[in-house]
């Protein structure tokens, strides 16, 4: 379980976050939904220690990441952001093996390999393990990033925007990779998800953030409705029965 | 160094599994960079030994022949020295900084030192460049730079302007002002007393005492090989700030760590023979080139060869061929910068 009390991040006098308090709940994927500014980026990167708080508790499973030792919380959380400046000399697999770094320090054992390798099969990466990543596209390149967070096999994933720059097919790829993890690894994945409809359709939770607050919390059915999607992202959003379920229409 | 990496990569290795993640996955690979250490390495020692063979009137391996071998090999550890010194550093710096154009002499030492030099002639004339001189100067001009790249480092990585881009501009506005100074003090100063300091100013390992290496020797090997026990480390700064937290390492103590190691090397070095600004941006491009792998480990012995490879042969050259010593940085920067284009151009990526 994640715990957020009483956090605050300060940007300038004008723009604040928090105080935000909030439970994300084991397994899953939990979409954070919300306008842009909201604050939905800070709270996982303060989540995944990439960024200070000013106020507040964070805890992952019962670790203050504040205190708890960064080795420690790096084989309990993994965190993505969604730019990464890549080096062009690493391939896709030695990428994927960083992920291994915080068990093995950068000294990869016969079990770190197969580790990396399953994490490179589960994301349909095994053609491509020995390319360079300049010789990658946009989608190609997200994915190996999302691989290299599976083979540090924490069991709490946090992705910030891991459809940034996908296409329609690589993006519900993606979300189909996502689920996949959740379910069939039993890991926990929060992620930060610009398009309302991925959220609905793929989601266990959607947790919508709004001027620095959390202001709902629920299952995509209770989300996805046009009033409290209207009132989320201050437009008109009118939600019809698609064919695979809710869907959001806004323009 | 560069022998263990030598030996751990030619001794026997286990069969490698089908999928490996090594630094150098493919037998070619291993091929490849092994063969490079050995080409590396058989030049340096060519380099080395004709510098002390030579024009020498001795017969090779006669008493006599070790006698004046001798006097030249302290110009042989001032190049090594100097070759690790800006090998190690570049790469280093470059990592930390996640930037593969820059080097460290961009933080001030170089233009510190030029300063140095000059107000010491410029206050004391001709004697200046004597009262800089020596071992105690010497270790204050290391503490000296030192000092000021640890000031700028701490005061701009922990404040509220933490920040390596907003550092390194400090560093080059610092810099600059301080080329500036030396330059107006440069005008005030007689000619005579100009070309004394000038002969100083350029990179040149004949500046070295051999008085200063026992203090230089051990400081150039002690913070390389800390940088090179580091490499894994260094692997995972190399992905960012902050994919290197995600993976557990406290990326500011490790930037930290490599910058204080890194301008105890490049102080080191610039104190010993003057300023070299473009060696180890050289050196550091090449040897990423040959190496063909991300992996620290590999590039930095790879790194110290090249480097002893470029400065004994420019001054091999210089002092067999144009009798021209003394202006051996003159020679790196012309063929170093064509052979930096030719590879640059070939290859199309750093």
């Amino acid at each position: 379980m994640i715990t957020l009390s009483g956090v605050r991040k300060e940007y300038s006098g004008e723009v604040a976050i928090g105080p935000v308090d909030l439970r994300i709940p084991r397994g899953g994927v939990t979409a954070l939904v919300g306008p842009n500014g909201a604050g939905k980026s800070t709270l996982l990167t303060m989540t995944g220690r990439l960024l200070g708080l000013d106020a507040g508790v964070i805890e992952i499973a019962g670790h203050d990441v504040a205190r708890t030792p960064s080795k420690d919380l790096a084989k309990v959380v993994s965190v993505l952001r969604q730019e990464n400046h890549f080096v062009t000399r690493l391939t896709v697999r030695q990428l994927v093996a960083f992920g291994r770094f915080p068990h093995s320090r950068g000294r990869l054992t016969a079990a770190d390999e197969e580790v990396v390798s399953r994490a490179i099969d589960f994301l349909d990466l095994g053609g491509l393990e020995n390319r360079y990543l300049d010789q990658l596209s946009g989608g190609q390149r997200q994915r190996a990033y999302v691989a290299m967070v599976l083979s540090q096999e924490t069991e709490y994933v946090l992705l910030d925007e891991p459809l940034n720059n996908l296409d329609m097919r690589h993006s519900a790829q993606m979300m189909r990779h996502l689920r996949r993890v959740a379910e069939e690894l039993e890991r926990t994945v929060v992620v930060v998800l610009h398009d309302i409809n991925f959220a609905g359709h793929y989601a266990d939770r959607i947790c919508a953030v709004k001027d620095g607050a959390v202001v709902e919390f629920g299952t995509p059915e209770e989300i996805m409705t046009g009033e409290v999607l209207t009132r989320v992202f201050e437009t008109p959003v009118t939600v019809v029965d698609g064919p695979r379920g809710p869907l959001a229409v806004y323009y | 160094m560069a022998e263990t990496t030598a030996s751990r990569v030619t001794g026997p290795l286990p069969a490698p599994p089908a999928r490996s993640s090594g630094a150098l996955p493919t037998g070619r690979a291993r091929r490849r960079y092994r063969t490079v250490v050995a080409v590396l390495g058989v030049l340096a020692a060519g380099f080395g030994f004709g510098l002390l063979a030579w024009d020498n009137p001795m017969p090779v391996g006669s008493d006599g022949f070790w006698r004046i071998a001798q006097m030249r090999g302290t110009n042989l550890v001032v190049m090594a020295v100097v070759a690790i010194c800006q090998a190690v550093a570049t790469v280093g710096f470059q990592t930390v900084t996640g930037n593969r154009v820059i080097t460290p002499s961009i933080m001030g030492f170089e233009a510190l030192y030029v300063a140095v030099q000059t107000t010491a002639v410029y206050f004391l004339g001709v004697a200046g460049v004597v009262a800089v001189q020596g071992l105690p100067q010497f270790a204050l001009q290391l503490v000296l730079m030192v000092g000021f790249a640890m000031l700028l480092y701490g005061w701009l990585l922990s404040g509220r302007y933490a920040n390596l881009q907003v550092m390194l501009l400090i560093g080059i506005v610092i810099g600059g002002g301080l080329a500036s100074v030396s330059t107006f003090m440069q005008r005030l100063l007689t000619p005579s007393e100009f070309d004394v300091l000038a002969a100083r100013l350029f990179g040149n390992v004949s500046n070295a005492d051999a008085s200063y290496l026992p203090l230089a020797v051990p400081l150039c090997l002690g913070a390389a090989v800390l940088l090179w026990a580091g490499s894994r480390r260094l692997d995972v700064v190399a992905l960012g700030r902050d994919a290197s937290t995600g993976l557990g390492l406290d990326h500011r103590r490790e930037t930290m760590r490599v910058l204080f190691l890194v301008s105890v090397l490049m102080a080191v070095s610039t104190a010993l023979v003057g300023p070299m600004t473009f060696l180890g941006f050289l050196v550091a491009t090449l040897a990423y080139q040959f190496t063909g792998a991300h992996a620290h480990r590999y590039v930095f012995p790879v790194a110290v060869l090249t480097c002893f490879v470029v400065l004994s042969g420019a001054y091999f050259v210089m002092r067999n061929v144009f009798y021209a010593n003394g202006v051996v940085s003159i020679i790196i920067e012309l063929v170093g910068g064509l052979v930096f284009l030719f590879v640059i151009l070939r290859k199309g990526r750093l």
